[in-house]
């Protein structure tokens, strides 16, 4: 057995025993301030769909900046699809990022590129041959229903669809888990509803899906697994849950 | 790297440019000012230094020999001490002049030229009327011409100790002159070029400060889908230098025609002042003034843009 194999294997032993996602007491400080996070343990399934909720400042935006390796934990270590973030070096960033899908409140998208460079820009990063990006961009954008739109320019379209588009962007290199900070935060609740069945039918297909959101209607219908954040500590984690109301 | 995602990052450097239009038309024309001044500086100071050099050229030293029947300028030297040279002796003196690095030409002028010459300048062609001999006889000499006319006065010492000489004539003011032109022209343009220099830095500096914020949200949603540094550096790096190449490409143009115009024009209008000062051709000038112009111009670019990447990749 290689070398490389046998760190696979070691990590798909990691995640089988300790979750595809895993934050074991974490701290997060910043260096004015209170911690965003505290102490935070949580471990999440392959496969999971999980809501993270909490007023603003809770430390939601943190740990997927975490989660993203956009930063790095104080204290405690963040294991992501069996890696150890904290031991992650800056050149092996890149590959751990291509089996992450991201799906951001504002879209970004790249503006002056049509929605079928957008996509395929996350399959020229991973160097897909030119013909399978051929294969794949229609594909992906017909899943996430764009195929007639694939020449249209972001600010052509609308917000529900400028999220379409980043979220095939997200899905097209087939990724293990799915983030998604604040995905319906700029829809309105017919396109937030269109994204969140999205995001379900992923979830259905294997995907595992964390979307970070304060939308409490969302997160009371879909009755999925729910962590809610106050003041960078985990205060509930339900099975089918609810949006806590601070009030 | 596979080939396709070579000719991607080398598409997308070209569709970069027209991508941020304003970005790219403020870089080129920032560039292009700090050339064109580079340029014509460039061709006024190569061509005073070539005036220069030119003048220089034409400043020789001239050397006189002991003779015999010499009427001696020094009262305590009797005919018997003067060491007079044999044509050998001549011929050695001279290669010896020749051999030093200060001197870039050495001409013997005999006795019989040097009254050809004389007589023709003071009298015409019938110089000889009225004279049955040579009145310069004995006065053969060598005209050196100098390489470096600062050293004119070293040159000038030595002569003057070979036992042979007679007298060395020379002139020190056009030698100091045209050193300490030399030397003005030297300080200026190192002056100027300094100045040109700090214009350019400060110029594309805030150029590239917006750049910056132009091109931070796409590096960032590149690095967050996972492009390595190489992916994302390549493109705007391309983009930077094809920016530095057309910078530098616009200004050789202008002062390429404006050089030309003005030659013309100079050696048309005024023909009394070409005869005088000798101007480099556009082709001595272009053939240094366009690989440094172009391969600055890269340069900026290729700084400038891994400056501005390189501020966005800690995502």
């Amino acid at each position: 057995m290689t070398k490389k194999e046998l760190l696979r294997q070691k990590r798909e032993e990691f995640i089988e025993k300790n979750g595809i996602i895993c934050l074991d007491n974490v701290s997060k400080n910043y260096s004015v301030g209170a911690a965003a996070l505290n102490n935070v343990s949580l471990s999440i399934k392959p496969g999971e769909f999980v809501f993270i909720v909490g007023d603003s400042g809770s430390g939601k935006s943190t740990m997927i900046k975490l989660l993203l390796r956009e930063l790095t934990a104080s204290s405690g270590s963040v294991y992501v699809m069996g890696h150890d973030l904290g031991k992650l070096s800056h050149r092996k960033i890149p590959q751990f990022r291509r089996n992450l899908g991201v799906v951001f409140q504002d879209f970004r998208l790249l503006k002056d590129r049509n929605v079928y460079e957008n996509v395929a820009f996350a399959q020229r990063i991973v160097e897909t041959p030119v013909s399978e990006i051929r294969r794949n961009v229609p594909s992906i954008l017909a899943t996430v229903g764009l195929a007639g739109k694939y020449k249209s320019k972001p600010r052509q379209l609308s917000g529900g669809e400028q999220q379409r588009v980043a979220l095939a962007r997200a899905l097209v290199n087939k990724p293990s888990i799915l983030l998604a900070d604040e995905p319906t935060g700029n829809l309105d609740p017919n396109n937030s509803w269109e994204i969140m069945k999205l995001l379900e039918e992923i979830n259905e297909s294997g995907t595992t899906v964390l979307v970070v959101t304060h939308n409490s209607e969302i997160v009371n219908a879909m009755r999925k697994r729910v962590i809610t954040l106050k003041k960078g500590v985990i205060v509930s984690d339900e099975e089918e849950g609810g949006y806590i109301d601070e009030d | 790297m596979k080939i396709s995602t070579l000719f991607y990052t080398i598409r997308q450097g070209f569709a970069n440019i027209f991508r941020n239009k304003l970005f790219s038309l403020a870089s080129i024309a920032t560039i292009s000012a700090c050339l064109f001044l580079f340029g014509l500086f460039y061709a006024i100071v190569m061509n005073f230094q070539h005036i220069v050099r030119t003048a220089e050229e034409g400043v020789s030293v001239s050397v006189f020999f002991h003779y015999e029947g010499e009427i001696p300028d020094d009262c305590k030297r009797t005919h018997q001490e003067q060491e007079l040279p044999t044509p050998e002796r001549m011929e050695a003196i001279g290669q010896l002049i020749a051999a030093r690095v200060e001197v870039s030409d050495v001409v013997f002028v005999s006795d019989d030229e040097a009254w050809a010459s004389f007589g023709k300048a003071l009298f015409g062609d019938n110089y000889q009327d009225g004279y049955t001999e040579n009145p310069l006889a004995g006065e053969d000499s060598y005209h050196v011409y100098l390489s470096d006319v600062s050293m004119q006065s070293a040159l000038v010492s030595w002569l003057e100790s070979i036992p042979e000489v007679r007298k060395v004539n020379y002139s020190s003011v056009t030698a100091n002159t045209l050193s300490g032109v030399n030397l003005l022209i030297a300080y200026v343009s190192v002056g100027i070029i300094i100045v040109l220099l700090a214009v350019s830095i400060f110029l594309i500096s805030n150029t590239v400060a917006v750049g910056i914020s132009v091109r931070k949200e796409e590096i960032s949603i590149m690095k967050y889908i996972g492009a390595t540094d190489f992916f994302v550096r390549a493109p705007f790096v391309l983009e930077g230098m094809l920016i530095g190449l057309i910078g530098a490409a616009i200004p050789l143009g202008v002062v390429y025609s404006l050089y030309n115009y003005a030659l013309n024009y100079v050696t048309e209008r005024f023909e009394v002042l070409s005869q005088f000062l000798n101007f480099l051709s556009v082709e001595e000038i272009f053939n240094v003034l366009t690989p440094v112009s172009l391969v600055v111009g890269v340069g900026i670019g290729f700084m400038g843009s891994i400056s501005t990447v390189r501020k966005h990749l800690k995502v």
